[in-house]
């Protein structure tokens, strides 16, 4: 088992999970996903849409839809600073699978950058709820 | 007449009486809603916190410090005044605060040669500020009393995109801080440029204790991430404020309607006074007339039972002498 550390997502509205973990996996933007251990070295990152998972000590996972914002690791310390972030029992399934819908039909008739994003951030939502 | 004076009186204390209920109502709705904004201003403060802490350490990691978001220009031309007040009136001086803050660094601009912009936020100072034609850019408003990151965001890309666009060289928010429930003040924060203390220097924790301040792994480059941080920044202060506003403003609202509640008592009060009073008046007047109705018609005719009027006996007595 490795050391835990502190993890802390912060929305502007909120604070939505805090406390002790084992391991975070994010996705950085144009950097793929990424995955911090305790003793990490510091890092900077802009995050991408996606679904963030945490490793808490007692083994369980917290799946954390997170789209877009920044993560800053530093002295044992992970925070991800997030416009909008929703942990997985918040997520309206329903309403992402819609919004996913709609994107991929409109990305079928033009290349389209918001459209693009809110076929991440729907795919985000539906991975963290456990509905991929 | 009396009779008129009391009517009008017991009419006036009705209405005062259904102010009343409406003034105490709005009283405490505004006083349970302050708890609520308190609350929000309150989660609102890790945030804020976290992404000056980011900004700072991308700067004491050599971010380039360059970008026009940080940089202040050379020669402030014109400023931008983002004044945040209420949607809805009812609130005491809170509106009239801010405006008045406001128009005194608008006027204190104009008689320097520079010009300004104002971009309102919630219809009152809208309305105040098109009255008076001021110039203004786009208004915002409709969500005073329960701001959402949304808003904010929606102010902050505009007064970012107007400062891009070299509109305006300088913005500065005015705002009503909430210190706490019983005392809040208005205050002008420049807002963009970001000041150089929040940027300047590392906060210690990345600095040389460790001697890890460089040592920053940045995914992408630092540049990239401060130019998406940025306006982040911006939206999240602009979000501060309005929350902060939002909790004034439910505080402002709660003591003018406590003491509106208050004056409908006194008020009330007196003027049931006064309708005592009159209608104390009105039936002496009506004893009076009767008595001197009755004295009118009983002169003359039966002189000897006048005096003894009050006397149980002779009230029998004077109406047969009065038939006869």
């Amino acid at each position: 088992m490795s050391a835990s550390f502190s993890v802390e997502v912060v929305s502007p509205e909120s604070v939505l999970y805090s406390g002790e973990a084992t391991m975070v996996i994010t996705r950085t933007l144009g950097g793929g996903e990424i995955a911090f251990q305790a003793g990490h070295a510091p890092f900077l990152g802009a995050l991408d849409a996606s679904h963030t998972r945490v490793f808490l000590a007692d083994g369980a996972v917290e799946d954390i839809a997170v789209h877009g914002g920044f993560v800053e690791v530093s002295n044992d310390k992970v925070s991800l600073l997030s416009d909008t972030a929703e942990v997985a029992s918040a997520i309206d399934v329903e309403r992402a699978r819609a919004a996913k819908e709609r994107a991929e039909e409109r990305l079928r008739h033009e290349h389209d950058a918001e459209a693009t994003a809110a076929l991440g951030r729907a795919n985000a939502r539906l991975s963290a709820a456990g509905h991929s | 007449m009396a009779g008129g004076t009391e009517r009008a009186l017991r009419s006036r204390i009705k209405s005062m009486q259904a102010t009343k209920k409406i003034t105490r109502a709005m009283e405490l709705i505004a006083g349970s809603r302050i708890v609520k904004a308190q609350q929000r201003v309150q989660a609102a403060v890790p945030y804020s916190e976290q992404i000056t802490e980011v900004v700072r350490d991308l700067a004491a990691a050599g971010a380039s410090s360059d970008l026009p978001l940080l940089v202040g220009r050379d020669e402030v031309r014109t400023t931008c005044y983002v004044v945040i007040s209420a949607d809805r009136g009812l609130c005491g001086g809170y509106n009239a605060g801010v405006q008045r803050a406001a128009e005194g660094e608008i006027k204190a601009d104009v008689a320097a040669g520079r010009g300004y912009t104002v971009v309102p936020v919630g219809r009152k100072a809208e309305g105040y500020f098109r009255f008076r034609q001021y110039k203004l850019g786009t208004a915002f408003g409709g969500f005073s009393d329960a701001p959402s990151y949304a808003d904010a965001k929606q102010i902050g890309e505009y007064v970012v995109d107007l400062y891009a666009s070299g509109e305006v060289d300088r913005v500065e928010l005015v705002y009503t801080r909430f210190i706490s429930a019983g005392s809040q003040e208005v205050v002008l924060r420049p807002l963009v440029p970001l000041s150089a203390d929040t940027v300047a220097g590392g906060d210690g924790k990345a600095g040389s204790t460790d001697g890890s301040g460089g040592d920053y792994e940045f995914e992408p480059d630092p540049t990239t991430i401060l130019e998406t941080l940025l306006p982040r920044y911006v939206e999240a202060r602009i979000f501060a404020a309005l929350l902060n506003a939002a909790a004034s403003e439910h505080a402002f609202r709660q003591r003018a309607m406590k003491s509106a509640t208050d004056n409908a008592e006194d008020l009330i009060s007196n003027l049931s006074i006064v309708m005592n009073r009159a209608r104390q008046d009105a039936i002496t007047t009506e004893i009076m007339e009767i008595v001197g109705g009755a004295e009118a018609l009983g002169s003359g005719k039966n002189p000897s039972v006048r005096y003894v009027d009050l006397l149980g006996e002779s009230l029998v007595t004077s109406p047969e002498t009065g038939d006869n």
